[in-house]
């Protein structure tokens, strides 16, 4: 009661300090609000330091062309149509691979993860794989695929195909058991069991491992364009070395560079749709 | 290895448990329990920590059959579990978590939320909601399955005491609309003897002391009928006042 008295004045008090200083709402420890269009800040730096340099002769255009001279060349090659179809060759070559790599490193995860049979004859050789960098098995697989396209979807497959494992697995082998136990309790069959427990409580680490995957395929999709290729966009890019053109060099890395933030943006749209339950701290 | 439904069989019982006996290593956590429970009935555990409360609970749940003991027990098919923490699945709408497992249970499922205060709520993920709803939710989740027996392992021990009041209420008003046994574990006395039928202490890992609750409805700890059986409990928890 005597609390209750108090009260009135005590909302007094607190008005008056309220005029004095507003109150400031704020996250203390979080990182802060988003900013507007925070991401393109660095890159139209970027951009504009390059557009300077050239200006100014700065920048030698036999070691960089200027930002309009790439505008130019990205122009003639459209015109000429080799940007579209090397492009849709390289697309192609990344979509299949990261396809197949994506289809091959879940199924192998649900093995793994979902039978300790399954995970003591897959675990120990995708480990093994894991240290070796896909890179690596070039050598070995030209030898036996030769250099065509089977052998350069094999190599972005293999780049895919681990981290999309491990992620998931890993994904599935935290799911907390106390689920488990509730699966147990309301009777789940073990298909639903898959489907309401372990499919979405695995989907935060095989989104994770996506973004590893995409990185990946891209990778191994640069490499294996430079070698004895015949088409895509690396093959336009050795072309273009052996002339010494480096504004269609450039051409390429940023058709290399906007694909790939292409394909990083989707995996994070599906990340944020499909993860809208979870609270972050960047949310 | 566990015995489940060993030879007893249920008839007249919603629960039966003959010399129950649980170890873990070479202490025996439940050491020869005894317990019956009708149809109906809210029996409410009470216990110190770590006097087997929880290992009683899980052995009628059937979720100890990594666990060593002996002794027999006979449970209904159909029982639900209301643990802790609400255990709501995070990826799963209010709703899916209440028909989890059912098939083609939305209409039960809404219904069952209305029952429990959420009506309108049914979209929102888990983590949208305070402690004391998700625990409602996951009241919802075991009632809309009809149970013949209800268990509960401190379901409201992580709320605040305001909002477990309230579930008492909620709770008795549940029971009384859907009639299940219940087994409450519970560490809370007073909650006890608002909520059960029949209170039993368990001290390490024996039944030593069983209370017919018989008090005036709406029960209040100002009833000298309720101070008397407080003692009592207190007395066999060995608190002594
Ligand atoms: N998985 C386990 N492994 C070993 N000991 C356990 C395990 N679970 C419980 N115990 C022991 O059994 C005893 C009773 O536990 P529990 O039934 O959880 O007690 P209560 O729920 O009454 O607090 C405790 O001493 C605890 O340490
Ligand atoms: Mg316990």
């Amino acid at each position: 009661m005597t609390q209750l008295a108090t009260l009135p004045g005590v909302r007094a008090e607190r008005d008056q300090t309220a005029v004095a200083t507003p109150v400031r709402r704020r996250r203390r420890l979080g990182p802060g609000k988003p900013i507007r269009f925070g991401a393109a800040i660095g890159p139209v730096l970027l951009l504009g330091v390059w557009s300077i340099g050239s200006a100014t002769g700065w920048l030698d255009p036999r070691v960089l062309s200027a930002p309009w001279t790439v505008v130019t060349t990205t122009g003639d090659l459209i015109a000429d149509g080799r940007l579209q179809s090397n492009l849709l060759t390289s697309a192609q070559r990344a979509f299949v691979g990261l396809g197949l790599g994506i289809a091959l490193g879940t199924v192998l995860a649900l093995l793994s993860g979902l039978s300790r049979f399954g995970e003591a004859v897959l675990d120990g050789p995708i480990q093994i794989k894991r240290a070796i960098p896909s890179l690596a098995l070039l050598p070995l697989l030209i030898l036996w695929l030769g250099i065509g396209e089977s052998m350069k979807i094999t190599t972005i497959t293999l780049g895919v195909f681990v981290p999309i494992y491990i992620h998931t697995h890993n994904g599935l082998r935290t799911i907390d058991s106390r689920y488990v136990e509730l699966a147990e309790t309301v009777g789940l069959s073990r298909w639903e069991f898959i489907r309401r427990v372990v499919l979405p409580g695995a989907l935060p680490g095989f989104l994770l491992g996506l973004r590893f995957a995409v990185t990946g395929a891209w990778l191994a999709l640069v490499v294996v364009e430079q070698i004895n290729s015949t088409s895509g966009i690396g093959y336009m890019m050795e072309l273009a070395r052996t002339y010494g053109q480096t504004d269609i060099i450039i051409v390429g890395l940023v058709l290399y560079g906007v694909l790939g933030l292409l394909f990083d943006g989707a995996v994070r749209l599906i990340q944020r749709k499909a993860l809208s339950w979870r609270r972050t701290l960047a949310d | 290895m566990a015995t489940h439904a060993g030879g007893l069989t249920l008839e007249k019982t919603a629960v039966e448990v003959r010399g129950l006996v649980r170890k873990y290593g070479e202490r025996a956590v439940l050491d020869g329990v005894d317990l019956a429970i009708q149809p109906g009935e809210f029996v409410a555990l009470l216990g110190k920590s770590g006097s087997g409360k929880s290992t009683l609970l899980r052995a009628l749940a059937g979720l100890d059959y990594d666990v060593d003991g002996s002794g027999e027990l006979a449970v209904p098919a159909n029982v639900s579990v209301v643990f802790q923490d609400s255990r709501l699945l995070p990826w799963a709408r209010v709703l899916d978590n209440v028909a989890l497992g059912l098939r083609a249970a939305d209409e039960r499922g809404r219904e069952s939320l209305a029952e429990v205060g959420l009506a309108g709520r049914e979209q929102a993920w888990p983590n949208e909601l305070s402690g004391g709803e998700q625990q409602r939710v996951a009241l919802a989740r075991s009632l809309v399955r009809e149970p013949v027996l209800l268990l509960a392992d401190e379901p409201f021990g992580a709320l605040d005491a305001l909002t477990r009041l309230k579930m008492h209420v909620l709770l008795r008003k549940l029971c009384a609309a859907h009639q299940p046994a219940v087994l409450l574990v519970t560490h809370d006395v007073d909650e006890s003897i608002v909520l059960a039928d029949r209170v039993i202490v368990l001290d390490e890992g024996r039944i030593v002391a069983e209370e017919p609750i018989d008090l005036a409805e709406p029960r209040s700890p100002a009833d000298p009928g309720f101070t008397a059986v407080r003692s009592i409990l207190l007395d066999a928890l060995g608190v002594s006042l």
